[in-house]
């Protein structure tokens, strides 16, 4: 009797939260699943927001509107592992260290102050005014549902976005958001803490000053984590026995850094990359790579499997200038860059190093889909293309237990399409987020470029 | 013979090779004079130089007839392999840097460096503030990463800088090159560098005794103390003042010469070495009386109000005064003769060719604290050798191989040899990325690419 009610509350709880009770099912579909081999012919139940049943042999529920599938796949709505969609004029995230490609790096200036942290000191004079830091943040707490790129990238076959505030050097910590439109901000977040993004190049807003270079940005990170323990060392005692000490201050941007539990480094070339993991190394921090340019270097895949740790690829590949000055002529690396990088993808996956792939500011279906199609032309088969957008984004940041895969139980964030993905004619027909069908908008640009905001540094 | 060594050679570069003979050289061994002789090298290390050595079996040879070998260059200041900007120009105390953490081993300056002669270079922060970030000594091991070329062992250093540039309003940032500028700062004169180099040292003898008793008193045994925060900008100065880290100061004028030795010995540690230090030869024996070394230009003047009294006497002069002098580059162009540079001491001061030739060899490595591994050609040294094609004083020299640690870094012919495979690969990938460009624009591109590697 009881646990009827409390089912029946539930039930109206749920559907409250996601006002969509009916189930849909979607039958006679080929289903990539990714967690495991595809079903040819198959069915998938999704109800109150999550896959209710998945299989060969489902039973379609008497409610459930049906799908006709014939001729459809199913794939898991795609993650992007590292974006800005979510924060209206926001900058998109970019790996910007040093010198990456051609020409000096471009500092990724904010579009709009629309995301602008509180301002910070006009020019700082060391570690101690805590320069280009919002390590506080939470990108959950700065969605904007209005944000148009939700629409633009969910047109793409995206569900989820780990999304970030990228401004400064501790620019604050992303969220897992489900890219659905129309709902109140907090209906979006799957989770709220992913970790620190760490930039190495200074955001606008934030005055001159101290640190400037390279070298500067990489000390205030060190001395940042030296204060960090000291802070907590400070505050424990504290709270044992306040009696007789005193009192230790507040200090925001030790607290941010603090709840951060894995950050994220920017490191592009192999120079860059052997640099943040031995940094990384040293702070004893968990690590996220993000840029990866050079990783089609079997140095680089050799560090980075040393290290254990993941990388988040751009798929912004770098390509040759579009006006080039016929006197100049790029130089073996650059050159070699532009030709091998699309390659990686595949030499990491042969490695054995965690990967996932991210827009890096790509935006249209198009471009993602080009942008894909690269690495899969390189060599990176399609298999395994359909998870680095998938299942291994929700493994880095330890959500696949909730999402990256066609499992019973996990969040109904589902792909449709006729054809097969990342092909040149296929098409996406419905895009599933929480388990409410979008259909995708057109493409407005008809290709070509996508951007909105600002490139990042050194790509094109 | 020689030409199955050369085919290995550019089998694997860099070659190790467990036991090396360099013979019928003409062995310039800078400490222990010139002879005609052989280089027995083994793991690494000058285990035998001289006339006669005996050749252990199985040794790979080097032909060195009619060829000149000296110890590897080391030139002691030096601004390449380094990524993201030279100066941390936003601060005037900039002690919370360091160089090492922006090592960037790929810096085409090194294997150009290298194939000057170089072997071991001391990277230092630059010149726009009066203290600024920690440096250290490199060998330059291309193709080994940032911890390869890292010079194991050798105490670091720090860069300061008196005069113009730290006094300058509005220094570059992020090095030359840079396009943004950051605003003035203190100090804007000379009295005021003086100034900011005395508080940091006030600041770090107070933070040096907080250390202190706190590590006294974990010494006594006593228990959950909790230590002070350590603070990256003086932690460098504490080691200055313990002795620990070297202090290389950039320098022009006699005045501040003195004004810094002063504030040195008042704080009580030493300057190791003044950089560029034009004016050496007005205070050469209050240098010397410190007991700094001075690393300064062969023959740059004129370039900036300061350097006008610069004259291409100051090296000969300093070296007669007593003082361990260097001839350094600061520039990756300058960086690739520092031989023939050396060669001006003997026209302008009259050095004889071994006085000269340790002006970048035995000499920096003194000013730098490695001259028990590098410098010279002895038995238990490192195998850091140049090998020339005619005498290194003269402009005609040219390297023809360099050794470090007993490994060939460079050699002239696999250089060359490999020019015309290099350029292929290079108008191999223009032509590759000009074929696909006209299908970027359309539907499907890397459509090229489907049929040879799809999957």
């Amino acid at each position: 009797m009881t646990r009827k009610l409390i089912t029946g509350l539930l039930f109206v709880c749920a559907s409250a939260g996601a006002q969509s009770s009916p189930a849909v099912a979607i039958v006679n579909a080929k289903i990539v699943r990714v967690s495991g081999p595809a079903l040819a012919r198959g069915t998938v139940v999704v109800r109150n927001g999550l896959i209710e049943a998945v299989g060969e042999n489902v039973a379609v529920p008497a409610d459930a509107w049906v799908v006709a599938g014939e001729g459809l796949t199913v794939y898991p709505g795609l993650i992007d592992p590292l974006s800005t969609v979510g924060i209206e004029g926001a900058p998109n995230a970019a790996a910007t260290a040093g010198r990456g490609g051609r020409g000096a790096a471009t500092p990724a200036t904010p579009a709009a102050p629309a995301a602008a942290p509180a301002a910070a000191v006009e020019r700082a004079r060391g570690p101690e005014d805590r320069p280009s830091t919002t390590s506080w943040l939470l990108a959950a707490d700065e969605l904007q549902p209005t944000d148009r790129r939700i629409e633009t990238v969910r047109s793409a076959g995206y569900t989820t976005t780990a999304t970030f505030p990228t401004r400064g050097i501790f620019a604050g910590q992303g969220s897992l958001i489900d890219l659905s439109s129309g709902e109140k901000a907090g209906d979006m977040v799957v989770v709220t803490a992913l970790g620190q993004y760490i930039s190495l190049s200074r955001g606008g807003g934030f005055g001159g000053g101290f640190p400037s270079a390279l070298m500067g940005m990489i000390a205030y990170v060190r001395q940042i984590y030296l204060d960090a323990a000291h802070y907590q060392l400070v505050k424990d005692a504290y709270a044992k026995d306040p009696r007789g000490m005193e009192r230790p201050a507040y200090d925001r941007a030790l607290e941010g850094v603090l709840a951060s539990k894995r950050i994220l480094f920017p490191a592009n070339r192999l120079v860059e990359i052997d640099r943040m993991l031995r940094f990384a190394a040293e702070l004893k921090q968990p690590v996220v790579i993000y840029g990866g340019r050079e990783t089609y270097r079997p140095e680089a895949v050799e560090v980075l499997k040393k290290a254990g740790a993941p990388v988040l690829v751009s798929m912004r590949w770098p390509e040759a200038p579009r006006d080039p000055n016929p006197e100049d002529t790029d130089s073996l690396r650059v050159l070699e860059q532009r030709d091998k990088a699309p390659g990686a993808p595949a030499l990491l996956e042969k490695a054995g190093v965690h990967f996932a792939l991210y827009t890096d500011g790509l935006e249209q279906p198009r471009d993602i889909q080009r942008a894909v199609k690269k690495a899969i032309d390189a060599g990176l088969s399609r298999e395994d293309a359909v998870r680095a957008l998938t299942l291994s984004p929700a493994e880095i940041y330890g959500v696949a237990d909730r999402m990256g895969s066609i499992d019973k139980g996990k969040i109904a964030n589902l792909l449709v399409t006729k054809g097969e993905i990342f092909d040149d004619r296929t098409s996406i027909q419905m895009i599933f987020v929480d388990g409410r069908k979008y259909t995708p908008a057109t493409d407005s640009t008809g290709g070509g470029r996508g951007m909105t905001t600002n490139p990042p540094g050194g790509i094109q | 013979m020689n030409k199955l060594l050369l085919g290995v050679l550019a089998a694997v570069a860099p070659l190790w090779a467990e036991t090396i003979v360099i013979q019928n050289a003409n062995v310039m061994t800078v400490t222990q004079g010139t002879f005609k002789g052989s280089i027995v090298i083994r793991d690494g290390k000058i285990v035998e130089a001289g006339e006669k050595v005996t050749v252990p079996e199985g040794a790979t040879r080097i032909d060195a007839a009619n060829q000149y070998v000296i110890p590897g260059i080391i030139d002691c200041h030096s601004h390449i392999a380094i990524d993201g900007g030279v100066n941390e120009g936003s601060v005037s105390v900039s002690s919370m840097v360091n160089i090492r953490d922006v090592l960037d081993p790929e810096d085409i300056a090194i294997y150009r460096a290298l194939a000057g002669g170089v072997t071991t270079a001391n990277i230092l922060h630059g010149s726009a503030n009066p203290i600024g970030g920690c440096t250290l000594p490199i060998k330059l091991r291309w193709g080994k990463d940032a911890q390869g070329l890292i010079f194991e062992g050798a105490t670091p250093g720090i860069k300061f800088a008196l005069g113009e540039n730290p006094k300058s309003a509005g220094n570059p940032q992020g090095g030359r090159g840079a396009t943004t500028t950051v605003q003035a700062r203190y100090p804007a004169t000379r009295m005021g560098v003086e100034d900011v180099i005395r508080e940091a040292f006030n600041e770090a003898k107070a933070y040096k005794a907080e250390w202190d008793e706190y590590d006294a008193k974990v010494a006594r045994g006593e228990t959950s103390l909790i230590p002070p925060r350590k603070d990256l900008r003086l932690e460098p100065l504490k080691e200055v003042l313990e002795g620990k880290r070297y202090v290389h100061a950039h320098c022009y004028r006699a005045d501040e010469i003195l004004m810094l030795l002063r504030v040195a010995d008042d704080y009580g540690f030493k300057i190791r070495t003044l950089q560029h230090v034009l004016e050496g030869y007005k205070v050469a024996d209050e240098i010397a009386a410190h007991g700094a070394g001075a690393s300064t230009f062969s023959d740059w003047w004129s370039y900036k109000v300061e350097a006008f009294d610069a004259i291409p006497y100051n090296t000969a002069m300093m070296v007669k005064k007593g003082i361990v002098v260097s001839v350094n580059s600061d520039d990756a162009e300058l960086m690739r003769h520092l031989n023939t540079e050396a060669a001006k001491a003997m026209k302008y001061g009259g050095l004889t060719e071994n006085q000269a030739l340790s002006l970048v060899t035995i000499n920096p490595a003194k000013q730098l604290g490695i001259d028990n591994r590098v410098g010279s050609i002895e038995p238990g040294k490192d195998a850091d050798l140049v090998i020339y094609d005619k005498d290194p004083m003269s402009d005609y020299a040219k390297v023809q191989k360099v050794l470090i640690d007993g490994s060939v870094y460079f050699d002239r012919d696999t250089d060359i040899s490999q020019r015309a495979a290099k350029a292929a690969e290079k108008q191999q990938l223009i032509e590759k990325e000009k074929q696909s460009q006209p299908r970027q624009g359309g539907r499907g591109a890397g459509r090229g690419g489907q049929g040879g590697q799809a999957q």
